[in-house]
């Protein structure tokens, strides 16, 4: 029987979903015109939670009979996941009042969508990994279609959904290979069965690469990849934008316990094949990229090639010496990559029309000279991409970088540095159409927005001063993993 | 081990012998009066009359959608009710928790207008 401890390491999960359930019903009696209450509400519901994610920060134990843990890992996670909520409330509102799509749905939504989240961070039981990548998918398929009559985002929610049911069963099926093998689904059981010699090696080595695909769907890497550019162009700008980082970080998070904690010993078949899937997604998201004159596309293809950098430290993680090294630095990546990326994606959504299917690059012409803020969020963003000095994204490859060679994946960190040379091509180009050419931007940008674009540019440049201190934040975090 | 298998490959027999048995005696046994209806295909009921391609209110659907939340409601509440004299107070919370997010449901349905028909 659960006991009150039990709830209390869970507790930001809880808060925040009892939060979303009142919001739901607090939001029929708010009328339309003051939606803001609903967002107001669900911010402060986002701060409360992330509050009891801190207070417990540095706590460690398992709950309800170990199908949850509570660790370091988790806890840092669940905190980027709350607020990136925060970014995604932020971004959502002067842009859905302009798109006349002013509904409390959405935060109810999304608040939902970040418990599962949350629970998937700290999932110890392939049960619960299922469960919380369904907590977490059901709600961001309606927020994909949340512009329902138009079609695009119908067309987003659509290709989400169907892909996603797919990887979900698909990732079922391995959980299914799994528990034929080792007879459990707890983590400490599986590992048990392995180490005691119990488990059939060829059907947990099927059970891992059904995983893995399940998984490299959520994360959307290069086989994978193909619900995301039309998923990010049709679902509502802030959704993406949320996607691009929240759902990647909750994907990489079960991937990375998942397999850290229960196939190492699959290390030598999987190196190779998250070798295959981290230089694909790297080659192939930056070379599109190259060809998209539409911002939310050109995003959407560097999410594809970031998830390849961020699997890049991941290949040698059979390595014990190397294991620790390489989930802090996907760890700070994904801290890096969530900062670049909601720049870049705030700074559209402030300028995004009503309508529209996402800004052509032609529409930033003028911008460094009429809002110099947000030409200059948006210059900080797209360097920090590139992997710059004095950006974070240049920290977060380096210490990418800096694990896979420790790992000995040289051939793997040149391919990383060549793309980077050519993803340096599309990302300047936008900072040329906003500083070189005479236009001006078509609306008056959403004041929160650019809000939100300001202070990520300030956080990609303020902590590129410090990164020693916040990779061994990570690394301190990380320890009591396994 | 081996045993096992013999026990399947038994079933697969009798599972093949019985239908095959049913359906031969019965075409020995039976009288034959054959007519065009009799020997017209049968799948899945009667011809229909008329267009199969009706459409429905969509009213329908939130309806079923309604309805659906307070059947599964029914179908975890009766084991909860048959062993409620041997449960914890903290089964009988649990299952008040969840009656209670039911109701949020069908509050919102109701507020949403769902069960309005117009």
């Amino acid at each position: 029987m659960p006991t009150v401890n039990d709830f209390l390491l869970i507790l930001p999960e809880v808060v925040l979903l009892i939060w979303a359930l009142l919001i739901l019903l607090i939001d029929l009696w708010i009328p339309d015109t003051k939606k803001y209450y609903t967002a107001v509400l669900s911010a402060a519901g986002l701060v409360i939670s992330a509050g009891c994610a801190f207070a417990l920060l540095g706590r460690t134990g398992s709950a309800f009979s170990n199908m949850v843990v509570l660790d370091g890992f988790s806890s840092v996670l669940s905190i980027l996941f709350l607020l990136s909520g925060l970014a995604a409330v932020a971004l959502a509102y002067d842009y859905l009042k302009r798109n006349a799509a002013q509904r409390g749905e959405y935060y109810t939504l999304l608040l939902f969508s970040i418990a599962g989240m949350m629970l998937m961070a700290s999932a110890n039981d392939l049960i619960m990994v299922f469960l919380s990548l369904e907590l977490l998918s059901i709600p961001l398929y309606i927020l994909a279609g949340f512009f329902r009559p138009r079609l695009a985002s119908e067309e987003a929610a659509l290709k989400y959904f169907l892909l996603g049911a797919f990887s979900s069963a698909i990732l079922l099926f391995g959980i299914a290979w799994i528990y034929g093998s080792t007879g459990h689904t707890d983590f400490p059981g599986i590992v048990a069965s392995i180490d005691g010699g119990r488990a059939n090696y060829l059907l947990l080595l099927i059970g891992a690469g059904l995983l893995l695909v399940g998984f490299g769907f959520k994360i959307g890497v290069f086989p994978f990849h193909m619900w995301v550019p039309d998923t990010y162009q049709g679902s509502p700008s802030s959704i993406g934008a949320f996607m691009t980082v929240a759902t990647k970080a909750a994907g990489f998070a079960a991937l990375l316990r998942v397999f850290l904690v229960l196939f190492p010993a699959e290390a030598p078949i999987m190196a190779g094949i998250l070798w295959g899937l981290s230089a694909a997604s790297m080659i192939f998201g930056n070379t599109v990229a190259i060809a998209q004159m539409n911002m939310k596309r050109l995003l959407a293809y560097s999410s594809i090639a970031n998830a390849g950098y961020i699997l890049m430290a991941f290949v040698p993680y059979g390595n014990p010496v190397i294991a620790q090294e390489a989930v802090s630095s996907a760890l700070f990546y994904l801290l890096a990559y969530a900062l670049t990326s909601f720049g870049a994606w705030a700074v559209m959504i402030a300028l995004e029309p009503a309508e529209s299917d996402g800004l052509l690059l032609q529409d930033f012409s003028g911008l460094g000279r009429k809002y110099p803020w947000l030409g200059a969020a948006l210059l900080i963003s797209m360097l920090s991409f590139i992997g710059v000095p004095l950006t974070m994204g240049f920290w977060g490859k380096f210490y990418l970088f800096k694990t896979a060679v420790d790992g000995s994946q040289i051939p793997l960190v040149l391919i990383g540095l060549l793309t980077s040379l050519v993803s340096a091509y599309y990302y300047l180009r936008i900072v040329m159409f906003a500083y070189f050419k005479p236009g001006e931007p078509q609306i008056q940008p959403g004041r929160w927005a650019s809000v939100v674009a300001v202070i990520c540019a300030a956080g990609i440049f303020v902590l590129s001063f410090i990164p020693t201190p916040v990779f061994q934040f990570a690394a301190q975090m990380i320890m009591g993993m396994k | 081990m081996v045993n096992d298998w013999v026990y399947i490959g038994l079933f697969i027999l009798i599972s093949l012998f019985l239908p095959a048995a049913a359906i031969l005696i019965a075409g020995w046994l039976a009288p034959k009066k054959p007519n065009k209806i009799k020997n017209s295909t049968y799948e899945c009921g009667i011809e229909t009359v008329g267009d199969t391609w009706v459409q429905f209110r969509v009213q329908y659907y939130i309806y079923a959608l309604v309805f659906l939340v307070f059947d599964v409601e029914t179908v975890f509440l009766y084991p909860w009710a048959v062993a409620y004299r041997q449960l914890t107070l903290f089964a009988v919370l649990e299952a008040v928790v969840f009656l209670l997010l039911l109701a949020g449901g069908l509050i919102y349905a109701w507020k949403k207008g769902a069960l309005q028909w117009n």
